[in-house]
């Protein structure tokens, strides 16, 4: 046992030999590292998932007072044509005690079009409140079945366990009757 | 052993309930390895890197890959355009394959140049056949995946083998496939297995190890260890010598990955499966072109399956074969002479199986598979009976010690 472990007493530097062992190490560490990122990276979103990012609405066939669902991402957008009367009532209630106080102007880019994800920001559920005689929950927004989150005619939420406001997607108006999200 | 070898605290709470360490101390320093192992002794550990290297990047790959019929196809495609660093996933997946075969084929050839299958390593041979069995089955499934036109007439050819079997072939073809021929089923099944083989494989390497750590490495004068004075620690000697191998190895297989990744494929398997049409020439992956030719070289059908299954049977019974008490070829002038005439038949086989079966390469197949046999069969244990070895040393420290004088 003794005799098969390399001599060190006629080591002239010791200190020289510890550097080769650590480089050594470091360089293993580094290539190990080279060598896993491409299997941790390969998990990411590949190129035709991205590819498939942008989504194009045609708004023109929404009444006043309708929503529509689309799928962007894997995920619902909600798009509502909102009436007046839910305008005001985003509006009007901007100064309440909001859990996530954010104004109405700054969620629409468009006052009568609303655009969020449908998506609860509670636990990830889909809120109820796009199909004509669905519970909108108490704010007549949208209301999420899970845990019973109530969301406002702006997508706020007012009630319930979620932290935050229904998300708002990046959109642009590609003409007067076209949005693209993503 | 007592848990205070250990300097870390951590370690020996550990070590002394679960002494993971200990063991891991034990096969690095207590282990006695010969002192005089050459680089032939480093295949085994690049084996089971590769092995390594096959789960680690099949299990990433069988996270992008489809099982079915009309999807595998764009599926592998889908891998290698768009999926992030896919295309060097699957090269290496795919250059790996060829580069496990040729470590494997170079250990099996250490092991027969230096009788390392003879008493008291029986055992140990045949669970190695055994692996490389799995190995081949493996493989053989992983090629048909991709569900290319080599993957879909390679699963075809393969599984008809089966119907050379009298009465029940048929029924076992049907079996096999699912249905009446290779199609969706045999795809989900291929798929299944291809991930399941390899871990059976690593447990069948697991009792190759225990078998090995029996009685130890043979070696390049194949006389048994007498001491202390013949063996040196694995750690850091066999340890750092694995190194070099593997650094040559990693190097070798970069190479081929990033320059040549598909020099050992075929290109008729970038055509999507088309049942309705066989290519001109198919053949299968270089690895089993030497069993093919075998196959090809017996003019009947069930002839030819048996004799290439007997191929690889007649390696389990190899120590029981050659009866010759002395191991390394070092010692058996003449049985040197037959070796490499096998290694040169093999080969040969190799080449033939890559030609088309017509003319002289039917012939030559016929006189290589004959040769083949013969030399296991007849050749060896004649040699074992009439060979005039060459006196043995008394111990590995002998000759090792005699060329130090001598230089």
């Amino acid at each position: 046992m003794t005799k098969s472990t390399p001599d060190t007493n006629d080591v002239q530097d010791p200190d020289r030999r510890d550097f080769i062992v650590v480089a050594t190490y470091a360089m293993g560490a580094i290539g190990a590292a080279a060598v896993v990122w491409p299997l941790i990276d390969q998990l990411n979103p590949a190129a035709d998932t991205l590819a498939l990012a942008n989504t194009e609405v045609d708004i023109s066939k929404i009444a006043e007072g309708q929503s529509i669902t689309v799928k962007w991402r894997g995920k619902p957008v909600f798009v509502r044509h909102r009436t007046a009367d839910e305008i005001a009532r985003a509006t009007t209630s901007n100064d309440d005690a909001l859990r996530d106080p954010q104004l109405d102007d700054a969620r629409v880019q468009r006052p009568e079009l609303l655009v969020v994800i449908g998506v609860c920001t509670h636990l990830g559920c889909v809120p109820l409140g796009q199909k004509t005689g669905e519970v909108r929950g108490d704010y007549d927004g949208w209301f999420c079945p899970c845990h019973g989150s109530h969301y406002d005619t702006s997508g706020r939420i007012r009630k319930g366990p979620a932290p935050t406001n229904l998300e708002v997607p990046p959109y642009t108006f590609l003409s007067d009757s076209v949005i693209r999200i993503g | 052993m007592s848990a205070d070898k250990f300097s870390n605290p951590v370690v020996r709470w550990i070590d002394h309930r679960l002494p993971v360490f200990s063991m891991l101390d034990h096969e690095k320093y207590d282990y006695p390895v010969p002192k005089n192992l050459n680089y032939m002794w480093n295949f085994g550990v690049l084996a089971g890197l590769a092995l390594a290297i096959m789960m680690a990047t099949g299990i990433v790959l069988a996270m992008s890959y489809t099982a079915h019929v009309d999807y595998a196809f764009n599926s592998v495609e889908r891998i290698m355009r768009d999926v992030n660093h896919g295309w060097l996933i699957r090269y290496i997946h795919m250059n790996t394959a060829s580069f496990f075969f040729i470590v494997v084929y170079i250990h099996i050839m250490r092991g027969l140049y230096y009788g390392s299958y003879k008493a008291p390593r029986e055992l140990l041979w045949i669970l190695g056949v055994v692996i490389f069995l799995l190995m081949m089955a493996t493989a053989f499934m992983g090629y048909v995946l991709p569900w290319g036109q080599m993957s879909f007439w390679g699963a075809t050819v393969i599984t008809n083998l089966f119907s050379a079997i009298p009465l029940v072939g048929d029924s076992i073809v049907t079996l096999l496939w699912g249905g009446f021929s290779v199609d969706n089923p045999t795809l989900t099944r291929f798929f299944s297995l291809h991930y399941l083989l390899p871990f059976v494989i690593a447990g069948v390497v697991v009792l190759h190890i225990v078998a090995l750590h029996r009685f130890g490495s043979n070696n390049p004068i194949g006389i048994d260890a007498k001491g202390p004075q013949d063996t040196i620690s694995f750690h850091p000697y066999y340890t750092l010598k694995d190194m070099v191998g593997i650094a040559m190895f990693l190097l070798l297989l970069a190479v081929a990955v990033f320059f040549f990744p598909n020099a050992m494929g075929h290109p008729d398997n970038y055509i999507p499966a088309n049942p309705m049409q066989t290519p001109a020439h198919i053949v299968p992956e270089w690895y089993f072109l030497p069993f093919y030719a075998i196959l090809r070289a017996v003019p009947d059908k069930l002839g030819g399956v048996l004799m290439m299954f007997g191929a690889i049977a007649v390696l389990f019974v190899l120590p029981w074969l050659d009866r010759s008490p002395v191991r390394s070829a070092r010692f058996r002038p003449v049985f040197r002479i037959f070796f490499w005439l096998l290694i040169i038949d093999a080969v040969l086989l190799g080449y033939l199986g890559a030609k088309p079966a017509e003319g002289i390469y039917v012939i030559l197949s016929r006189l290589a598979t004959a040769w083949y046999f013969l030399h296991f069969l007849v050749i060896l244990p004649l040699l074992g009976m009439f060979e005039t070895t060459k006196p043995l040393p008394k111990s590995i420290s002998e000759p090792v010690l005699a060329t130090a004088k001598g230089a």
